[in-house]
């Protein structure tokens, strides 16, 4: 299990998530848990996915959503979940 | 599991409070370095510093995107040239020559610094620790990321008022040699008492004896996390105020322990500890001297000052000792002034003194941190200022520090500017009274009784 959080911020827009999931069926990313809702009038989504069996590196990964991201208008990041696990657990 | 409003919190952090880890600090020993001629020593100092880290820069660069941390610096430290040069050494060219190879291995290996030009003389000097010292200043003006230390005292050992007298003049011919860009190598020479074997910060870094072949330290930072967090709780308690700044300590260590374990073990080199520390930049909203303004206070040096700090600086280091398996360094609040702007903005209205200053130092984490000077300051001057700082860190048993820049050519009402993270300056006024005749008696100052505590 290579557990990464993916987030997705921006202006709500039709197709944010079919997009991504998209790229994630297609690179055997596998999705483990899906959350959204808008903080300060803007789309938050965040996604818990399985990078285990994944057929790219995680730099390609995070560059390719990124770039895709930018293509219509919202800020995709895709961070190792252990920052989040020791900033917020003990 | 992770839910939404940490994972919020967390890139919150990242991305509006200038959250980061500081440094990546590859600890190298230069012990078993040995060779009769400098050259040879030279040459043999570059191979090891470039093959252990060899892959620094890009293991701290991966580590940042993988986990989305920016981690602004890599930097190497050295076992203190002196101790390792003595036999190969015999004159200031040979000294020279290692400050070039160090020089050269940085820019090899990517690193923005490189600590460890630098000789412990707590209690007395060796030859091979006086021709270093000799050395700095045109070492210091002619690389570029070579950065020296000195420790000229200590709690155990007294003061080497030695040292400190030839530290006042060295810091005066630092200035002058680098006299065409605001003294800035005055800016890479830190004069320490009870310096730490495993501090992770520059331009104090150095390898300590106690240390092993190589060590990974991290420094972390956030004072922008910890002012946000504060502006949440404007008027409670102190006891409020204080619970916020541990459990943000806490939370900012935690990363820094985990940048730190993972550089570790992919780079197969032991973890040594987090130092955690709030680190400020000339950058807006990553400032110290913010976060002791939401305490409470107008400007910086206002009465009231040193407790706000002593409060921030205690309660940083009660939340991230928890969070760090290994917490070591200078850990605590630093001061310097001109890489925050709001101690630079505290100095140039005049409402923070040179004076005010060394209070502060009592209870923060090291000392007298970036602070220009008038050029024409006289060393003897310089080495009462080293000498009353080194005398806070011995009776108190802590870290201080000097880093002094006397701007060459420019007095108080100007600015000295440096550049990218080390800022910019107001020239301070310096007390004008002489004490030439103290700096001039030879010899060291005993070492402190340990009881009758008052």
């Amino acid at each position: 299990m290579k557990r990464v959080i993916v987030t997705v911020v921006g202006k709500d827009t039709v197709g944010i998530i079919a997009r991504i999931c998209t790229y994630m069926a297609e690179h055997h990313i596998n999705i483990l848990d899906i959350s959204q809702t808008i903080v300060s009038g803007f789309f938050n989504m965040m996604m818990i996915v399985d990078m285990a069996a994944c057929d790219t590196p995680f730099e390609q990964v995070s560059d390719d959503l990124a770039e895709s991201g930018k293509e219509i208008g919202v800020i995709v990041k895709c961070q190792r979940e252990e920052i989040f696990d020791s900033m917020h657990r003990i | 599991m992770i839910n939404q409003y940490e994972v919020i919190e967390t890139n919150e952090m990242i991305e509006k409070e200038n959250l980061d880890v500081r440094t990546i600090t590859m600890g190298i020993s230069l012990l078993d370095c040995r060779a009769h001629e400098a050259e040879e020593l030279a040459v043999q100092i570059y191979d090891r510093i470039c093959k252990k880290a060899e892959h620094l820069v890009e293991t701290g660069e991966a580590i940042a995107k993988e986990y989305g941390i920016p981690i602004i610096n890599k930097r190497i430290s050295v076992t203190p040239v002196a101790l390792t040069a003595g036999g190969a050494c015999r004159t200031k060219e040979d000294y020279l020559r290692i400050a070039k190879a160090l020089d050269d291995a940085a820019r090899t290996t990517g690193v923005n610094f490189i600590g460890g030009f630098s000789a412990l003389v707590s209690k007395a000097m060796t030859h091979a620790d006086e021709m270093l010292i000799h050395a700095i200043p045109e070492a210091l003006a002619q690389t570029q990321r070579v950065c020296a230390s000195v420790n000229a005292g200590s709690t155990r050992t007294g003061i080497n008022m030695d040292a400190v007298r030839l530290l006042g003049k060295i810091v005066h011919d630092t200035a002058q040699a680098t006299a065409q860009n605001d003294s800035i190598g005055c800016a890479k020479l830190v004069i320490f008492c009870n310096a730490p074997d495993d501090n992770p910060f520059m331009a104090g870094a150095f390898h300590g004896v106690t240390e092993g072949d190589s060590v990974i330290h991290v420094g972390v930072s956030g004072p922008g996390v910890v002012k946000t967090a504060l502006e949440k709780v404007r008027g409670e308690s102190f006891e409020v105020l204080c619970e916020t700044i541990k459990k943000t300590a806490f939370k900012v260590t935690r990363v820094g322990q985990l940048v730190a374990m993972e550089a570790s073990r992919r780079l197969d080199v032991p973890f040594g500890i987090v130092d955690l520390s709030l680190a400020p930049t000339p950058a807006i909203g990553d400032s110290v001297a913010d976060i002791l303004k939401e305490i409470g206070l107008e400007e910086v040096g206002a009465p009231g000052t040193t407790a706000a700090l002593a409060l921030l600086n205690d309660h940083v280091k009660k939340g991230g000792i928890m969070a760090g398996s290994y917490v070591g360094g200078l850990s605590g609040a630093f001061i310097p002034v001109s890489e925050d702007q709001g101690m630079i903005a505290a100095a140039k209205s005049g409402a923070l003194t040179i004076e005010k200053l060394e209070a502060m130092t009592c209870v923060c984490s090291v000392g007298l941190d970036m602070i220009a000077i008038p050029g024409d300051t006289s060393p003897a001057t310089i080495s009462g200022i080293i000498a009353d700082e080194m005398a806070i860190g011995m009776i108190n048993q802590k870290t201080t520090a000097v880093r002094l820049i006397p701007v060459i050519g420019k007095t108080v009402g100007e600015t000295a500017s440096f550049g990218g993270l080390l800022g910019e300056a107001p020239v301070m006024p310096v007390n004008t009274y002489r004490c030439d005749d103290f700096v001039h008696r030879t010899g060291r100052i005993p070492a402190p009784v340990h009881s009758f505590k008052n």
